[in-house]
């Protein structure tokens, strides 16, 4: 037996791993920052950001054409990031990776260069009513171009995904199912792999929006056997403006490209073009070179601190929160999912979340208000003004979630 | 009606001044959202909403004797608190006047956050809107 298995290290040492975040030491409006809008962005490691200013320091030059030192090294840098993704996600090939500005780039490339070649008028579309509009709008006026129709896989009032009519749902003029792994507004975590087992049985593919996801849980792209994924730098604690589309190679070979230009391409002539092969075909341009790299710092940051005990230590914090939340009384919790993860959006009594945030912004307490880019599920499915939301991240504390509930007390003492 | 948009504004600068900290003006911010009935609830509709993302935000306005009348409301309290002060500083004032308030009191009483796009509110919308109908009042009397 192996006994460095046995002693297994399980002191996670929360204020030695807030050190390598400069930006969580600094005081707000007079109190000490506590940041709970990490559903929406969270900070950065110091690796994360001197993996940026290094890479300016030292090997700034454009990727793939030089020759020269400086150009092989950033193109270097450049694929080896590609490949930590590729590990991250356990996709097949790095072919299957794709650079973009994000989740919602990822989902905008799919619905216009696949939407182009393979929707038409009266095909269908499938997705829920818990979208994040990155992945609702794309589809939309996907259809609206195409003529195309858009149906939604319901949500109950728990916030759970209806899937007992989805078999009912697709029928042969279904083209793809896009579907968001975890909730950002109501925490739910779907059961995707079920959906896309479903889905194949009726040969559609399906799209997973992953932001949500990506930094909570391990994505494993084969497993799942999802055809399309996307997610953002910027929730795994990587830089905003980079982000990756996965797609079966199968399919990116098919899809015409999605934006034309230098990089793209394999030969140009006055008359015609030949594209670059994959995932290059995909990046017109000059791509966000720093941007990736330090991606690749930021999955470095979660393999080294390890996705269980980033899971674990979320969870402790939710499940502190929710029972100190609890005992305030009058809060009513919006998504109430038996698989959740570190999300908790609520309404206090019946005061309006733009004045529960207002006031705990003045107390240095950053939390999210209003439809949180999901407007039509609390708006119309659950008929609210909006919502408060509190997201937690590995380097979050329960004195911080103390402080937040003393917080809650003291709007329900001013507004209630 | 005396009292000059700049006379009013003072006064409301003078008010605040009296808080040693954020939770007494808030707490007066809140008082006045709770007791005002700021709009006649006919106007409490789509055609009158200044949609903002996190609080909304109704309005109606009306001309009485070459004066602007400001009516208006939000589902949130801080918002609509602080309505009760832009209401207060350029109800019932000449066109021309409200055109051309800078509304720079509400830097002065430290709420200025408040007004920043950022917050998406519906306030920066609201004012955008009554200083937009001052201007058009104040044109047609010019002509």
């Amino acid at each position: 037996m192996n006994t460095i298995e046995l002693h297994k290290d399980t002191s996670f040492d929360v204020n030695k791993l807030r050190e390598q975040f400069p930006i969580l030491n600094q005081s707000v409006n007079g109190k000490p920052l506590i940041y709970l809008d990490n559903a929406a962005t969270n900070q950065k490691p110091l690796s994360v950001i001197n993996s940026i200013s290094n890479y300016y320091e030292t090997i700034n030059s454009n990727v793939h054409r030089g020759l020269h030192t400086l150009s092989e090294r950033a193109t270097e840098a450049y694929e080896a990031s590609r490949e930590k993704v590729r590990e991250f996600i356990n996709a097949k090939s790095a072919n299957e990776i794709v650079f973009v500005r994000g989740t919602t780039e990822g989902v905008n490339l799919v619905a216009s260069s696949f939407g182009k070649a393979n929707i038409n008028e009266g095909d269908e579309i499938i997705v829920t009513e818990m979208e994040h509009h990155s992945n609702l709008v794309p589809w939309q006026n996907l259809c609206r171009e195409k003529n195309a129709v858009l149906k939604y896989i319901p949500v109950n009032d728990e916030g759970e995904l209806i899937l007992d009519d989805l078999e009912n749902l697709i029928t042969e003029k279904t083209k793809i199912i896009s579907v968001v792994y975890i909730s950002n507004t109501l925490g739910t975590i779907n059961p995707v792999k079920k959906i896309i087992e479903t889905a194949h049985r009726h040969n559609v593919p399906v799209m997973l929006d992953a932001a949500q996801a990506a930094p909570h849980l391990k994505i494993d792209v084969q497993n799942l056997d999802c055809d399309f994924l996307a997610f953002s730098g910027h929730k795994i604690y990587g830089p905003t403006g980079i982000g990756i589309l996965y797609a079966k190679e199968k399919f990116l070979e098919d899809m015409p490209p999605y934006q034309f230009g230098g990089e793209m391409i394999k030969s140009v002539s006055y008359e015609q073009t030949v594209y670059n092969e994959l995932p290059y075909k995909f990046e017109a341009g000059t791509p966000n070179i720093s941007g990736a790299i330090s991606l690749g710092a930021a999955i470095d940051f979660i393999n080294s601190t390890g996705l269980e005990v980033i899971a674990d230590q979320e969870k402790k914090l939710f499940d502190h929160a929710m029972n100190r939340m609890k005992e305030i009384g009058g809060i009513r919790f919006i998504g109430t999912a038996k698989e959740k993860a570190s999300v908790i959006s609520f309404l206090l009594e019946d005061i309006h979340p733009y004045d529960t945030g207002s006031i705990l912004d003045n107390l240095g307490i950053a939390v999210r208000t209003g439809f949180h880019c999901t407007q039509p599920l609390i708006e119309q499915r659950f008929k609210l003004p909006g919502t408060v939301r509190a997201s937690f991240a590995v380097y979050n504390t329960t004195e911080e979630i103390d402080i937040f509930a003393e917080g809650l007390k003291k709007v329900k003492q001013m507004l209630a | 009606m005396n009292k000059s948009i700049k006379d009013t504004e003072d006064e409301i600068i003078e008010e605040f001044s009296l808080f040693d900290d954020w939770m007494g003006k808030y707490e007066y911010i809140i008082e006045l959202g709770k007791n005002l009935p700021l709009i006649d609830p006919k106007f409490k509709t789509e055609e009158f909403k200044v949609k903002g993302c996190q609080s909304q935000v109704w309005l109606s306005s009306e001309m009485k004797d070459g004066r602007l009348f400001y009516y208006a409301d939000s589902d949130a309290v801080i918002t609509k608190g602080i309505i009760s002060l832009l209401i207060r500083v350029l109800s019932g004032h000449k066109p021309g006047e409200i055109a051309e308030a800078d509304m720079n009191f509400i830097n002065k009483i430290g709420l200025k956050e408040h007004l920043s796009p950022n917050r998406a509110n519906g306030l920066t919308a609201m004012i955008n809107y009554m200083k937009k109908y001052a201007a058009a009042y104040a044109e047609q009397n010019v002509n």
